[in-house]
């Protein structure tokens, strides 16, 4: 699966107007339903004020007061720069981990039961663990991301490294390439959409991961700022906090899809011929 | 003798399975001279993707010799390259066509230009000059099998060797592709082991025609054939020469069919 | 290299086919004499797949322990001081200790309790609402940007709204895990509705099936698939949603248990109860597993992770 929804059929012509007619029509449909829906909560909250939904006009203007200015710099930037980071460190372990363990069979069957039962737990429940053999530093708050975000990456590495498909490898083997060649041109690209799919799982709870070790125990952060809002009965100042993580989450979304666009190409173009 | 390439020498595989030991190959020898193209014929199950995969050095025999150059084969040798039925599923779809020709000539010591050289003269040979830029999964399968075929010309083995690579293509392109092999085998000399199931096929393209015998596989017959070495799917097929010549064939898979081929005491 | 072994059958002039008589037992655990035609030269020999099942097997264990000795060692050398890293004998120990509790498991009836509502409740939301949008390819493209836009929304984030809706109880915890987990199946139906073979529905169409005969003969076989793995994944994610709930929002179950403990520095409590969720993750994905393989025990391809 992509990391979008599942395709919507549109049609492609170039050039003339069809293409500025279907350019107006694409963004009616993007724009459509969302403009709708704040529409109805603005005249929503217009008629009947419910203390907790405040009208997107006041959203609005609470998130620009709130987060353009020092408190971008002073809490949301030092929490995106963990989440990168973060989720770097996992991609790179964790495919590196799980290229090493998914070849090496022995060392897959010992590990197998342990893997798995680790990616069962709960990532949030590691957070007091990690709080304990930590200390509440920003070493702490890194690993528990990481703690939480590299097991997808790691199991998906293990299972796309393993089921390399056997006429590839012996085409390899018959032309004599080396095991070095052979992950490089031939193991690792055949593994790339299995490990794709685990990185986009791994962005998803890195960023749950951030968002719960910043709510408690922890003076800045993003996550600490919402819940400051929230006990402090800032309500729209709260929401416009839930609506910037909203933003970050669709970010990661799109850097995601840009990445595997680039390099799944060839996968997409396969699945492309199969279904035309 | 002096110009032998390959030799086989008495092969015995046996395979464990969860029913038992299956013996797929019992007793097969023979040997390959330089520049010949031979063909390898039998029945269903007889063992003959075993046999060449043997030969490859991907699988261990449980028996017997495998030589190439008076070399003893136990792994994939550098000089042979292979050409599987499944072009799907041998190609790499994240490299181009010119990638996926290029690369096992990766590891031989070769400069930027010769190892371009090599592919454009592979590329051409095949018919593909075109194509170099497009991915394999954006061709016809007579065209990806042709780059698998333009991969194994580029790495310039001694002995090419096909398992089916035309069982999965429609009668056209298998004609073309037949007419292929044969003018890479005049105008380039190579060696060329061709498996096939298509008896016709066989005949059309060998010079010496290999019948298995059924499973525990051992030669059944080694056969000349003795039609000119300029041939065309039109004309050739049209010899009374080829009927007979098929019609032997034929004849001698029926016999490995029913098992009522006798082996000649060791 | 296989020695060669005796063999069973002369090599002679035998018939295309030898009938041999083994011994085969039934699932009842009754012998039966079953009579296999098989190909001559079968040498009878002892299967490898056995010795392949055990080894791994034993590898496993020998992780599982190897994992145990390590965590002891690492407070017995005092690589980590035992107060923050207790050693396993203890934390098994309390483990046990819990599990003879009532209370315990009053606890985790709470956390399953929250799981089972919130994980029907997204369920039943998505598959109507999955169903209908993916039918109707104008509500499906013009829904697409707004399902784009909250998909990614981290569920956490609207802890804070639900604490304000709902205070500290159930309903508070049910937003967060309905929220994340409408999205997992959700998801997995548009996929298995948009599937449908085409050859298949003009086939349909040409034998005049209505509208309603369509969903049941086409659209919900082709669905079945996807819409297991949604309720997988699913499962998962409810399951972590809810113990996250009880975290951060107080919610009473297991994962307010960890808070209670780690509050009274009861290290060890807080480590076997960690344990306690993996457990309790390892069945819920095993069953789910096994729920997904036996529905789709018919169906020719069973999707892996990789639809996900």
């Amino acid at each position: 699966m992509t990391t979008m929804a599942p395709p919507v059929p549109i049609s492609r012509r170039r050039t003339g107007i069809g293409a500025w007619l279907r350019t107006g029509r694409g963004a009616a449909y993007a724009l459509g339903l969302p403009i709708l829906l704040i529409i109805f909560w603005a005249v929503g909250s217009s008629i009947s004020p419910a203390q907790f939904f405040p009208s997107p006009l006041v959203i609005a203007e609470a998130f620009v007061d709130t987060w353009i200015g020092p408190a971008f710099v002073d809490d949301v930037l030092p929490s995106l720069g963990r989440l990168a980071v973060a989720i770097i460190l996992s991609v790179v372990i964790g495919i590196a981990a799980g290229t090493v363990i998914g070849l090496v069979r022995w060392l897959r069957e010992l590990l197998e039961p342990m893997l798995e039962f680790f990616r069962a737990i709960p990532p949030p429940v590691l957070i007091p663990v990690v709080t304990l053999l930590l200390g509440i530093t920003d070493t702490m708050k890194l690993t528990v991301i990481v703690a939480g975000a590299i097991w997808p990456v790691l199991l998906n590495t293990i299972e796309g490294v393993r089921s390399t498909d056997s006429i590839m490898t012996e085409t390899s083997r018959s032309f004599a390439l080396t095991r070095a060649q052979r992950l490089r041109y031939l193991v690792l690209p055949a593994a790339s959409p299995r490990i794709m799919t685990g990185v986009r799982q791994a962005m998803s709870i890195a960023l749950i991961m951030m968002v719960i070790s910043e709510m408690f125990n922890t003076s800045s952060g993003l996550g600490y700022r919402i819940v400051y809002f929230q006990r402090n009965y800032l309500i729209a100042e709260m929401w416009s906090g839930i609506v910037l993580l909203g933003l970050i989450g669709v970010l990661l979304a799109v850097i995601f899809t840009l990445v595997e666009r680039r390099v799944l190409r060839w996968y997409h173009g396969i699945k492309e011929v199969e279904r035309g | 003798m002096a110009d032998t390439l390959l030799s086989v020498q008495n092969l015995k595989k046996v395979y464990s399975s969860a029913a038992g030991d299956v013996e797929a190959i019992g007793d097969i020898s023979f040997t390959m001279r330089r520049g010949e193209l031979v063909c390898i014929v039998g029945p269903s199950g007889c063992g003959k993707t075993t046999l060449l995969k043997c030969i490859a050095g991907l699988l261990r025999p449980t028996e017997g010799l495998i030589e190439l150059h008076g070399q003893r084969v136990t792994s994939p040798p550098p000089n042979m390259a292979l050409v599987f039925q499944e072009y799907g599923r041998s190609l790499f779809p994240w490299l181009t066509v010119r990638g996926n020709v290029e690369l096992p000539l990766r590891h031989k010591k070769l400069s930027r230009s010769e190892r371009d050289s090599l592919v454009d003269d592979a590329l051409s040979a095949v018919g593909l000059e075109h194509t170099a830029k497009s991915y394999p999964w954006q061709l016809s399968g007579g065209m990806q099998q042709r780059v698998a075929i333009a991969r194994a010309v580029a790495y310039q083995p001694e002995v090419l060797i096909m398992d089916e690579p035309f069982a999965a293509v429609d009668a056209q392109t298998r004609a073309d592709l037949e007419d292929l092999i044969r003018s890479l085998h005049l105008e380039r000399g190579m060696s060329i082991l061709f498996v096939t199931h298509d008896i016709d096929e066989s005949v059309y393209l060998g010079e010496r025609v290999v019948v298995l015998s059924s499973s525990p596989t051992w030669v059944q017959e080694d056969l000349d054939i003795d039609l000119a070495a300029e041939r065309d799917q039109i004309t050739t097929r049209a010899l009374p020469r080829f009927t007979e010549l098929r019609t032997h064939v034929y004849q001698q898979i029926q016999r490995a069919k029913r098992g009522e081929a006798t082996r000649p005491a060791a | 290299m296989r020695d060669a072994s005796p063999r069973g059958i002369p090599h002679s002039r035998s018939p295309a086919l030898v009938l041999r008589y083994r011994p085969r037992h039934r699932t009842d655990g009754t012998e039966l004499l079953m009579a296999t035609a098989e190909a001559p030269m079968v040498l009878a020999s002892r299967a490898p797949r056995t010795r392949r099942t055990t080894r791994k097997a034993l590898l496993g264990a020998t992780g599982i322990l190897g994992f145990l000795v390590t965590w002891q060692l690492i407070p017995t050398l005092g690589i980590v001081d035992p107060r923050f890293l207790p050693y396993a004998t203890d934390t098994l120990a309390r483990l046990v200790a819990e599990a003879l509790d009532l209370e315990f498991w009053r606890n985790i009836g709470r956390t399953m309790t929250a799981w089972t509502i919130g994980l029907a409740i997204a369920s039943l939301a998505a598959l109507v609402l999955g169903t209908i949008i993916g039918l109707i390819p104008f509500l499906r493209r013009a829904t697409h940007s707004t399902v784009e836009f909250l998909r990614p929304i981290p569920s956490v984030a609207l802890i804070p709204l639900a604490i304000l809706l709902f205070g500290f109880q159930l309903p508070a915890a049910l937003v967060i895990i309905v929220y994340a987990t409408f999205w997992q199946v959700f998801v997995q139906v548009l996929y298995g509705v948009a599937d449908i073979d085409t050859v298949a529905r003009d086939t349909a169409r040409s034998y005049g099936l209505t509208g309603r005969a369509q969903v049941f003969s086409l659209v919900l076989p082709t669905a079945l698939p996807y819409v297991m793995t949604g309720l997988r994944l699913g499962a998962a994610v409810a399951l972590i949603l809810a113990i996250t709930a009880e975290l951060t929002i107080g919610v009473p179950g297991i994962g307010r248990e960890i808070v209670f403990a780690q509050g009274a520095s009861d290290f060890t409590l807080v480590y076997a109860l960690v344990i306690v969720t993996g457990l309790i993750g390892l069945v819920v994905n095993m069953g789910f597993r096994l729920i997904e393989r036996r529905a789709l025990s018919w169906h020719q391809s069973v999707r892996g992770e990789e639809t996900s």
